[in-house]
């Protein structure tokens, strides 16, 4: 399987919403090249026929009781709030200016 | 009244009910020692002495109203900074969450206080509970009590710390790779992670959650026992809890033995890289386990040898998904909004400056392990890696109880020999990651000191899930049998700090 390359590494830094410095890409390319290398041998299996498992438990669907209980209040859900306004989350602009 | 720091878990909980001691001065004690000695350790990141001290007279009002206590009254527990404690600042070991208080506490804070435990405050970790050697907590490293110099393991090192030193009785951990058993190997201490699902996850901040699991920590099986029943039960507040009774952990521990068990030796888990006197102790407590009556089977277990690959992507791939959540814009850190930048960019800054490296690396080899075109080769096969872990696990307890390993290749190494190469720090985490992959239930106890370094060794128990009271049983019945060749508990012979 081919290795990661210094612009793999920027792209799936934007995908994961990390601003990174030009030489923390260096560094963590090297790094990244190594593990991708060391983890690429379960791909010996990837021909087996073999069911996945993503979790430990066969889990179903858990269903409670659709009822009201207590829950937080509006000055407790916002109480670790970078900002906020009028008992809302107040975030920068999302949409651009025009 | 420095003995009362060195009292087991079980004999605070009597003395405090006999009225022979009061929960006041069992803390007082503990956060003394925490005053004269964390400074060198730097077990915690948070000292709730206030919060102690309120708690444990609420205890001891209790008592003297004539009302029935909780089950490990007037014990105090060291508590990783990964569970959320309603009032207390909650780091997770990280920058990204520096001075959050959380509105609400874990379901596992929550039983602690049912239990009138006594939380004396919240310990060090790797950021995220990524590591092996608790280098990445942003809030600088902690040292193991038997050599300051060196790692105290990780992620939970500050709770193996804090029982190293004598600084908590309890402590609790979280296991996704080997978080709670690593650590108290390397520090001489008890860990077990219970099998997947026995302890919630509700207000425990997620890591890989198909294999984050809370345990207990502590100097002795017992002790671990008496917190495991305290800690675990169904949640209907974590979807993944199981709804089963908790198993009867306590009662195996209080009745040790393996006569007629059959023991399995996984033969996987022997040569490179493993520590000759790592081996030399585990070899010595396998021939221990024949004299007390079991029966030792050797086993193979073929697909243990891809677990740490399938283990460096599934968890990464969950963590990306997870750490999605940290976006500056309902809590913790927001960096550089200015009023010029887009939430997009403001949220790429913060993630910049409030995530370590391991988190980033990790972060983007799970990006990557799930991105399309990679998805089959990687995370595809690396669940398949982990169906044939299960089996091989399936396969092996059709033969015997348990499975005993060292926990961990190697004694602690030194602070800093393993902080910038992480497939180094990750071979840390070889024996105790199969566990977590297939969600057994497993612990870690001292087994003795290498003879080439005089550091702690730790000999892994594993069973089946859902059978954690084995471990407890097993646990049990060496510790007691090396305490009395030892003639102390192995801690005795740590330095004095």
């Amino acid at each position: 399987m081919p290795g990661i390359t210094r612009e793999e590494v920027a792209h799936l830094a934007r995908l994961a919403r990390l601003e990174l410095k030009a030489e923390e890409l260096d560094h963590f390319a090297g790094q990244l090249d190594d593990i991708i290398g060391a983890v690429a041998r379960v791909s010996e299996v990837a021909d087996q026929d073999v069911p996945p498992t993503s979790h430990p438990l066969p889990l179903t669907n858990v269903m409670r009781p659709d009822e009201v209980r207590p829950s937080l209040t509006p000055d407790q859900a916002l109480s670790g709030a970078p900002a906020q306004e009028q008992q809302r989350f107040k975030v920068p602009q999302i949409l651009g200016e025009d | 009244m420095t003995d009362l720091i060195r009292l087991t878990a079980a004999e605070i909980a009597a003395k405090v009910a006999s009225g022979e001691l009061t929960a006041v001065e069992v803390t007082e004690a503990h956060l003394a020692r925490i005053e004269a000695v964390d400074e060198k350790v730097h077990a915690f990141l948070y000292v709730d002495r206030e919060g102690a001290l309120a708690q444990a007279r609420a205890v001891d009002e209790k008592r003297a109203r004539g009302e029935e206590l909780g089950p490990l009254a007037g014990v105090p527990l060291a508590l990783k900074d990964i569970f959320t404690t309603k009032g207390i600042p909650t780091t997770v070991g990280s920058k990204i969450l520096e001075g959050w208080i959380p509105p609400y506490d874990a379901t596992l804070t929550q039983r602690l206080r049912e239990a009138d435990v006594i939380v004396l405050g919240k310990t060090n970790m790797d950021e995220f509970a990524m590591g092996s050697s608790t280098e990445n907590s942003a809030y600088g490293p902690t040292g193991n009590p038997w050599d300051l110099t060196r790692i105290p393991g990780g992620s939970g090192g500050g709770s193996s710390a804090s029982l190293a030193s004598f600084q908590a009785p309890l402590a609790i951990g979280t296991d996704t790779g080997g978080s709670i058993r690593q650590p108290a190997a390397v520090t001489g201490t008890v860990g077990v992670k219970p099998t997947y699902g026995a302890v919630s996850r509700y207000g425990m901040v997620a890591f890989s959650s198909s294999l984050d699991q809370g345990g207990p920590c502590a100097r002795t099986v017992l002790d671990a026992a008496l917190l495991h029943e305290v800690i675990a039960g169904h949640d209907p507040l974590d979807s993944t809890s199981i709804d089963a009774p908790v198993p009867a952990v306590v009662e195996a521990a209080r009745n040790g033995s393996v006569r007629g068990m059959r023991v399995g030796v996984v033969k996987e888990f022997a040569g490179e890289g493993y520590q000759a006197g790592v081996m030399q102790r585990f070899e010595e407590s396998v021939e221990l386990l024949r004299e007390l009556g079991a029966e030792i089977v050797e086993i193979s277990c073929p697909s243990f040898d891809k677990a740490l690959a399938a283990y460096y992507l599934i968890a990464p791939s969950e963590c990306s998904s997870n750490l999605a959540r940290f976006d500056a814009m309902r809590y913790g850190l927001r960096a550089g909004d200015d009023g010029s930048k887009s939430a997009e960019e403001v949220t790429a800054l913060t993630r910049a400056e409030g995530f370590g490296a391991e988190v980033k690396r990790r972060i983007m080899l799970g990006t990557y392990a799930l991105s399309s075109g990679y998805y089959d080769a990687y995370y595809g096969s690396a669940q398949k890696v982990r169906t044939l872990i299960t089996r091989d696990f399936e396969k092996a307890f059709e033969q015997v109880d348990v499975l005993v390993s060292p926990t961990t290749p190697t004694t602690a190494f030194p602070i800093g020999e393993r902080a910038d190469d992480p497939m180094a720090m990750y071979l840390a985490d070889l024996c105790t990651i199969p566990a977590n992959l297939a969600g057994n239930a497993a612990m870690s106890l001292p087994c003795g000191l290498a003879p080439e370094d005089g550091l702690p060794v730790g000999l892994q128990i594993i069973a089946p899930a859902m059978a954690d009271e084995r471990l407890y049983r097993v646990g049990a019945a060496v510790e007691a049998a090396l305490t009395e060749r030892w003639g102390h508990p192995l801690l005795e012979e740590a330095p004095s700090l």
